[in-house]
């Protein structure tokens, strides 16, 4: 009886005392359930029918056990040209843009005057935080292929234009290239964090040795940067199937729409436009479910060869 | 430390390397000013490069003689305004009551929050839920939906978590309840990353597109961002002329990349002075995260 007493006056002054983080956390609470969490029970339409009148729960199994929409996303040139575009472009990020913020950290940290240094960082942070639409607005202005910047050049010194924009193959490297532009800058800051912490002895000592730059950057500074640039890379393999939005929508045109269309535009196109909701969010659903995969399965891989990892 | 004459040599060549890689982050931003200044009889012959041939300001005063792109500037800085201390306010919300160690609950509510970091519903359940809200529409669907950002409220509660508890306890001898403490003590001392993320939010709003795209249909209310990308993309300058105003036809290059020009502004205005509190706000999100 006491010790039950007790207790209820311990939570009684806990309550008087902490009810206002309570209170406080309400309308945060209130918002991911709403807004993150109802809508999650729309995903049910991936396997149904599709009907505006009906709530979810009460719309009939689709054919095939529920799986027909994902069947006639498989058969659906549309959706495989959408899979591949991802997959290919994603992968391109990886190969050219993962290394270029490393190689620029690396620049960086040689920089011996400090307040240039501190210049050329504020100026190569800029890009990342222009719209894809301003940037698409002056690759047009720099690549266009009869008034661009670039192509003017070109033909002055007597070369062809170069259809940068308007050609598939030159497309997906302008679009990779634009990527490197718009973040490298940004995505240093964590690897030139991530050197600040190297402990400096390391450096005293291979200069001790006699090593040059290059041999202390090979043996001191990137064995430094290799936790981040494992977690990074975890996280990037993880997003492999992932698509952006803004970016293909804002860089594509009709030209190159069969290099350009990813699921997030596949997604778009038909549910939003299409009207076409349960094949859309089965779409969706694939490739969130294949994203958790790819992301805990890289963190395995990386814990595996002694690694940290993200958890 | 001496330096050899090779080493100041190498420190030369990454100066050098350093200022091209500066030429060509601003080469896009100097080409679109180059062009927004000139005269659209240059732009035509292809004179123009890198600075602006024939000066004027034409451009610039027919883009705000358009009552539909100056609204449309104004309605987005308003939006962003908005936007950004709703966000901020939630998110000082959300991140303070969880650095409290004994608060009952805690591990219930990180986890609620940190699962929609790895899995969402996706693009359609949430257009159905927004229809369901009949938020389409509704210039709220351009503030609510989206104004708390998972990511954001993990850097603002790494950062609370590095003011000594030992400041908190203090108070609370001295009988201050958790708001007193949030106010006297915890918020004083965010300003550089409350800073941070307020950039953070409103240059995403304010670059922000696709959930006007998808969940407005009404254009007195499109973000810059997305008349913008209309202006940009519409091949027939007749249709433009007549769906975004600009009222002469034949949208002329100058005046696209004067329209290109407005919507970057206020963004490189705000950018430097923000630029110092930012690294520190960047880096500890993702020490800690």
């Amino acid at each position: 009886m006491s010790t039950s007493a007790m207790n209820w006056n311990k939570t009684l002054s806990y309550l008087r005392r902490y009810w206002v983080l309570y209170a406080m956390l309400i309308l945060p609470i209130a918002f991911f359930i709403t807004f993150r969490y109802i809508p999650m029970h729309y995903i049910q339409i991936a396997f149904k029918e599709y009907s505006i009148v009906q709530s979810p729960w009460e719309m009939k199994w689709a054919d095939n056990n529920g799986f027909e929409y994902f069947i006639q996303a498989f058969s659906n040139r549309d959706f495989i040209y959408a899979l591949r575009n991802t997959l290919m472009l994603n992968f391109l990020d990886l190969i050219f843009g993962f290394p270029a913020p490393i190689i620029l950290a690396l620049i960086l940290n040689e920089l011996v005057f400090k307040r240039f240094k501190r210049f050329t960082q504020t100026v190569v942070y800029l890009p990342h935080f222009l719209s894809w639409v301003i940037i698409s607005g002056m690759a047009l202005q720099l690549l266009a292929p009869t008034n661009g910047l670039i192509n003017i050049l070109l033909n002055r010194m007597g070369f062809d234009s170069i259809p940068f924009l308007n050609d598939p193959v030159y497309w997906v490297g302008t679009y990779v290239v634009l990527g490197i532009w718009q973040s490298v800058g940004w995505n240093t800051i964590i690897y030139l964090a991530a050197i600040t912490g190297i402990n400096p002895e390391l450096y005293e000592a291979a200069s001790v040795d006699g090593a040059g730059r290059f041999r202390k950057i090979w043996h001191v500074t990137l064995p430094g940067l290799r936790p981040t640039i494992i977690v990074l890379l975890i996280l990037s393999l993880g997003q492999i199937l992932s698509s952006e939005f803004d970016r293909p929508y804002a860089l594509s045109n009709k030209l190159v729409t069969d290099v350009s269309n990813v699921i997030s535009i596949f997604v778009y196109n038909y549910g939003i436009r299409g009207l076409q909701f349960s094949l859309s969010t089965a779409v969706g659903l694939f490739q969130s479910v294949v994203c958790v995969i790819f992301l805990f399965a890289a963190n395995a891989l990386a814990k595996r060869f002694g690694e940290r990892g993200i958890w | 430390m001496v330096k050899t004459k090779s080493a100041k040599i190498g420190d030369w060549v990454v100066v050098f390397i350093c200022l091209i890689l500066i030429f060509v982050c601003l080469l896009p931003v100097l080409t679109i000013l180059a062009r927004s200044l000139s005269s659209a009889d240059a732009l035509i012959k292809n004179e123009v490069l890198l600075w602006p041939k024939g000066l004027n300001f034409d451009a610039y005063t027919t883009v705000l003689g358009d009552s539909k792109y100056t609204w449309s500037l104004a309605w987005t800085a308003i939006l962003t305004v908005i936007c950004t201390i709703w966000s901020l306010f939630m998110t000082i919300l959300c991140a303070y009551p969880l650095i409290y160690d004994n608060l009952k609950g805690k591990k219930f509510f990180v986890a609620l929050i940190l699962f929609t970091m790895y899995f969402n519903a996706g693009t359609i359940p949430m257009y159905l839920l927004l229809k369901e809200l009949h938020l389409l529409n509704n210039p709220l669907v351009l503030i609510i939906p989206n104004c708390i950002s998972v990511f954001y409220v993990i850097i603002l509660r790494s950062f609370l978590y590095t003011i000594p508890e030992s400041l908190r306890e203090s108070a609370e001898i001295d009988g201050a309840g958790p708001l007193r403490v949030l106010f006297n003590v915890y918020l004083p001392l965010s300003t550089p990353v409350l800073a941070t993320l307020a950039l953070f939010y409103a240059v995403g709003r304010w670059n922000g597109f696709s959930d006007a795209l998808m969940y407005m249909n009404d254009r007195k209310y499109y973000p810059i961002q997305l008349l913008l990308y209309n202006i940009l993309n519409s091949i027939n300058s007749i249709e433009v002329a007549t769906q975004e105003g600009f009222s002469t036809p034949g949208l002329s290059e100058t005046i696209k990349a004067a329209t290109v020009m407005f919507a970057t502004v206020p963004i490189l205005f705000v950018y430097p002075w923000l630029q110092r509190y930012f690294i520190s706000g960047v880096t500890l999100g993702a020490v800690k995260g």
